[in-house]
Parts: structure tokens; sequence; C-alpha cells
């Protein structure tokens, strides 16, 4: 991929996403999107927005709610030969149409022995902070992650939010691509410096399945997704200054997971700590903390830790929020309680 | 009214679907006695069997073309056939075996084909959407292939059925919504859970022409799906069809049908669809006693074919079910 400077300009994440899938329907008669508010508002979340302009009706579809009903036409249309991308709102609304991601999009291409693929892309907006409550602030990346048969995609930066999706929409199999609402730059959301950065002009792929190390450390590897990272990336400045470097590996993707580059990490910095806005049991929490033993046991010179939500429903009110979800002060101190003891 | 060589097609077609399905009820039954073992014998797994509802595939799917896409249900061989799927493919799939047409991953319940092209599912209702999918693509690619998803009465009280039918009728997508109803979702008679006595009345509220077709009478599905497909083909928008007819056999074999009356068993064998449309076209003079004779044997060969392909098959390597997850 070559990048230059003259081609390289600072885009929010949302415009990044909707650059991508703005590219890839120019390059791709077959590339269409489906879902609620993606026309004239632009995606509730700003992911396709000014392509209703570009693209017309007929290529960036308004749907009725009724996600089981378009999600399921997305993956018809899939297998009949079109990449569709089907945006389910809020991850949060998974409970009226899961049937169609995990028994239908998942399975087919394995229940037809490989006979039939299903190249679409579902993105939906993950995440809270922001006081949404129970139903409309989760991220629930582990619970898709659990279930065979489709990628599932959680970038950090606008950078990656743009290669990810081209990539995204270059595959053949399905993926659950989930942007966090608070990386995307949006006016209405509490700012967020580390939500703008430099994207390329042109197409290019960040590839699914490889994780990134957005700070290189010696004394401990912070394992996380999404905002976290951001959250983590503070952290390790404030650890920084008290003389604790702090590695952070951002997986990106959790399908496939890049087990390699935990195990390379921690076996260096010989600590863990992941950091997870999903809930804290069966989760990717534990997913990383098993990789991690499975693979650099003899190197670790404290028990793995974690931080996440505890397992209880998102609350409503701003103190009882803010508490269940993992904070830069809270990863700062368990990192040094890791370092230090 | 079809052609006498329609006719004799789809007596063909639902001959060899009932000889498949009653060769079925025997395979399925080996190893399976003194004691029901739901996981032993050469076909395992639950297994429903669509003998007496032969004339809504011989019907419908005699105006397909492979390139139509066809969604079943969990009750899938009849329409599978009916739309060319290779019988032995569709046999081997049944036994588990590496020559079928999913490896041994699919199962009854999920059988998919690329040409001609076919799927289904076991979730009751979860396939319909797939079908306004495949009708959505077929529209933006400019052919003039259509959709066709069989479905139960029973679906018809599941979300997904309201929200693909509403999709379909807004886009005016080419695709026939095909509802069978054999009264029984498993145990529970059309009357104990429908708030109206026809489906195909609900096709109002979305937009399109519905149309019940009583009597499980493959001319009378013959005559309303060529309209429907039709509509469908000169890009004239959806069609409900909900068809009247009967399931010979248990919800799937093994069940002990506490919830219908001998009665009303011997009745629907009484009534068997295929006994009154072989005894019609007889009388018609369309086929005679030799013509009926041949078609039996020609389809008991091609059965025998299916199911001998399918035993000697190889089953797949066991570690083969680490394959295919992704592309």
């Amino acid at each position: 991929m070559a990048t230059t400077e003259t081609t390289t300009r600072l885009l929010t994440t949302s415009k990044a996403i909707a650059e991508a899938i703005g590219q890839e329907m120019e390059a791709d008669d077959r590339v269409f999107v489906m879902g609620e508010d993606i026309g004239a508002y632009g995606g509730i979340f700003g992911a396709t927005e000014g392509l209703l302009e570009r693209f017309g009706p007929e290529r960036i579809m308004d749907t009725p709610i009724s996600e089981t009903g378009f999600i399921g036409a997305a993956v018809g249309a899939a297998v009949s030969g079109m990449r569709p991308i089907a945006e389910l709102m809020f991850v949060d609304f998974f409970g009226v149409c899961m049937d169609q991601i995990y028994n239908h999009m998942a399975k087919i291409h394995y229940e037809s022995g490989g006979n039939i693929a299903v190249p679409m892309v579902i993105t939906t907006a993950i995440g809270g902070g922001y006081s949404d409550g129970a139903q409309h602030s989760q991220t629930l990346y582990g619970t898709f992650a659990h279930l065979p048969g489709m990628k599932v995609v959680v970038p950090s930066t606008p950078y990656d939010a743009k290669g990810l999706m081209t990539a995204a929409i270059r595959d053949d199999n399905p993926v659950l691509y989930m942007f966090h609402k608070g990386i995307m730059g949006l006016g209405w959301m509490t700012p967020n410096p580390r939500a703008t950065g430099p994207v390329p002009q042109e197409a290019y792929t960040v590839p699914i399945g490889e994780a990134d190390v957005k700070r290189a450390g010696s004394d401990v590897t912070i394992v996380t997704v999404s905002l976290m990272v951001h959250r983590a990336l503070d952290a390790a400045e404030q650890l920084a200054a008290d003389g604790i470097e702090a590695e952070v590996l951002d997986l990106r993707s959790l399908v496939p997971l890049d087990r390699d580059a935990i195990v390379e990490s921690v076996r260096k910095t010989r600590r863990l700590l992941v950091v997870d806005e999903d809930y804290r049991s069966f989760g990717m929490s534990g997913e990383v903390m098993a990789t991690a033993i499975e693979g650099a046991f003899d190197y670790l010179d404290a028990p793995p830790a974690r931080l996440a939500l505890p397992d209880v429903p998102i609350p409503y009110s701003r103190p009882m929020e803010q508490y269940v979800l993992p904070q830069t002060d809270g990863i700062v101190e368990a990192a040094r309680t890791l370092v230090r003891g | 009214m079809p052609d006498n060589e329609v006719l004799r097609a789809m007596h063909h077609q639902m001959v060899r679907i009932r000889l498949f399905e009653e060769t079925l009820v025997e395979v399925y039954a080996e190893g399976k006695s003194p004691a029901f073992d739901i996981a032993a014998g050469p076909v395992p797994g639950e297994m429903h069997l669509a003998a007496g509802q032969e004339p809504v595939a011989a019907g419908v799917c005699h105006h397909l073309r492979p390139t139509d896409a066809v969604t079943a249900t969990h009750r899938p061989h009849h329409q599978a056939l009916a739309h060319g799927v290779d019988m032995r493919l569709l046999a081997a799939e049944i036994f588990g075996k590496e020559t079928g047409l999913g490896r041994g991953k699919g199962g009854h319940m999920h059988l998919f084909s690329r040409e001609p092209a076919f799927g289904c599912s076991g979730i009751i209702a979860e396939g319909i959407p797939t079908a306004v999918g495949h009708a959505l693509a077929f529209k933006k690619q400019g052919r003039d292939d259509i959709a066709v998803a069989f479905f139960g009465e029973g679906a018809a009280n599941q979300g997904a059925f309201h929200e693909a039918l509403n999709l379909a009728g807004l886009w005016q997508l080419p695709v026939v919504f095909v509802c069978e109803d054999n009264t029984w979702a498993i145990s529970v008679p059309k009357d104990q859970a429908t708030a109206i006595e026809d489906n195909s009345k609900r096709a109002a509220a979305y937009g399109m022409p519905g149309r019940y077709v009583a009597g499980n009478d493959p001319v009378a599905i013959w005559e309303a799906a060529g309209e429907a497909v039709g509509r469908a083909r000169r890009g004239e928008g959806p069609t409900l069809l909900e068809v009247e007819t009967d399931r010979l056999l248990g919800h799937f074999q093994g069940d002990p049908q506490v919830y219908r009356s001998p009665e009303v068993i011997a009745e629907l064998e009484r009534r068997d669809a295929l006994a009154r449309f072989e005894r019609r076209l007889l009388d018609d003079g369309v086929l005679d006693e030799d013509a009926v004779t041949r078609v039996r044997e020609e389809a008991r060969a091609e059965v025998d074919a299916a199911i001998e392909f399918a035993r000697t098959s190889p089953y797949p390597a066991p570690e083969s079910a680490l394959d295919h997850v992704f592309a």
C-alpha cells in the first residue's frame, strides 16, 4: 500500500468508513447498502454519510424497521452474487434478528460443504459511556466471536477503520464490522481526539486477523480493542511518566484472533492486562488470558489481569455507568499493580 | 389447463418424490428397532418427510428454471427434487456421506445447491427473507429469474414471514411465496394458531395478490403458480399463494401422532392426492396402466440407484469437520 502526504488527510472514523464503502461501491457494482436511516440521514453514526447522493436509493437502501427481513435479504442477495452491506443500527438490537446472523449468514457456507459463499458485511454500532442505558450501550463482540462462521472486526482508529472496511467488503466471508460510537468522531459525542486521524485517500486494505502494536513497550502488555485502545494509550502515557513502559496491542479483530501476536507480546513483557468493554465472564478477556497461558505460561512474571464490565446490565445513571466501564485510571492502576506488585 | 405432457411430467415428479420418501421411511427405520434410537441406523437425526405434499412441489416447480432460487424448510425433499436437485447427491447428504450436497455437513434440513439454486432452513419462516434477498439480487442484476419461498402454514405466524412479505411488496420483487397449509404445525392445528382462516388474505397487508388453492390438486396449483411465476418474471411483483395439502406421515418419523385420531389419518390416506391424480389421468386417457407401470419402474430404479449411491459412498474424514467454516 502506497501512501503519500499529499493523499493523506485527517478524517474522523465515520468519514473513513463511509469513504471505504463509497470507494468499493465505485469499484464493484455488486456492493450495496441496506439499513435503517442509512440514506438521507447517512447512518445514525455517520457510516454512510454522503453515499445516497452519490449512488442513489437503488444502492443505498433505507429499509423498514425489519432487521430479520433485510439482514435475511442480504444473506440471500450475497448467495445470489451480490456483496451487500447491512447495518444493524445498534448491536443491542441483535435479539430481533440473530437467527439470520448466526443460523444463516454464518452457517450456510459450512452446511453447503463449501459450495455456497456468503460475502456480506454487517455494520453495527457498539459501546457505551454516554448514558444510553442497558439496551443501547453494549459491545457484545464476545457474543458474536463465540459463534463460528463470521469474522468479527472491531477497529479503533480512522486508518484501521477504512482499511478494515475495504477488506471486509472484499472478503468472501460474512464479516461483522463493529464500530464503537465513541471512536466515530461524532459532533454529538464526548470529544475524542483519537477519533480523528490520518487516512490515505486511495483505497487500501488492513488485513483482517492481524493485531497491531499501537504502542511498543517492555514492561506490560495491554491487550484490548476499539475505544479501550484509546483508553489504554492514555493510560500508557501516564504509566510512562511513572517509568512503566506499556505495550498496547490492538487486536483489531476477534475472529480471526491473532493469537501469535498476543503470545509474542506477552513473552516479551512477561505481564498481561486485558481491557475489555464487554461483559467479564465467558468473553474476550478470558479468551485472551487463556491464549497467553497456553502460549506463554513459562514467561509470565505475574498472573494475567483483566478489566471488564462486571456481569451486570449497563446502568443508566452516570456515576454507576462510569463505575462499571473500564476507565483510564483503572488501567493505570491495574498495570502498575502488575508491574510493581 | 396444463396439456397432457405437463400432466404426465407432474405425475412422474409426484411418483418419484413419493417413492423417495417412502423408501426413506424404510431406510430410516433400519437400526432403530426394537428400541427407537434417533441416532441409530444409516440415517440418524430427525427426518421430516413430505409424502402427501407432492402436488405443491410438482405444481410450482414445473414453472421454474435451474437459475430460479428456491428456499425451503425442515421438510424440503419434495421441493429439492422437483426443482432438479440430483437425487443421488440429496440421498448422500441425508446419509451423511462425503458425496452429499454439503459433504455431509448439512443433513436433511440443510440442503444447498448452486444450480439448481436451492437452499433450506430448519428454522421456521427464516428461509423466507433469504428468498427475498435472492429476488432482490436478480432485480439488481437485471435477470428475469425469480425466487420461490416455500414454508408451512405455521410459519405464517412468525415475524420473519411478515417482515419478508412487506419488503417484497415494498420493493416489488420477483418472488412467489408458497404457504403449504397441511393443517398441522407439529401437533397444533391451524385453527388453534391462526387468527384468520386463510393466510393468503394476509397478502393484502403487503400490497400483493393472495390466493388460496384448495384441494391439494396439482392442476390447480400449477395454474395458480403459473400466474404468480409469470407476474414475478414479468417484473409485476410478488404473490402469496396458500396451498391446501396433506401431511400423510407424522411431523417426523417416530412421531406418535397422538394429536390426530386414526380416523383423521385414514381420511388423509383415503384422499391421497397422488392416487387421485393418477386415477384422473387414467380416466381421462392421459395415461394408461402400462404408462403408470413404466413411470413407477423408472422412479423405482432412480430411487434405488440414489440410495445405493448413498449407501456405498464413503463417510467424510472426521477431521474434515474442521474445513469450510470460512471460504
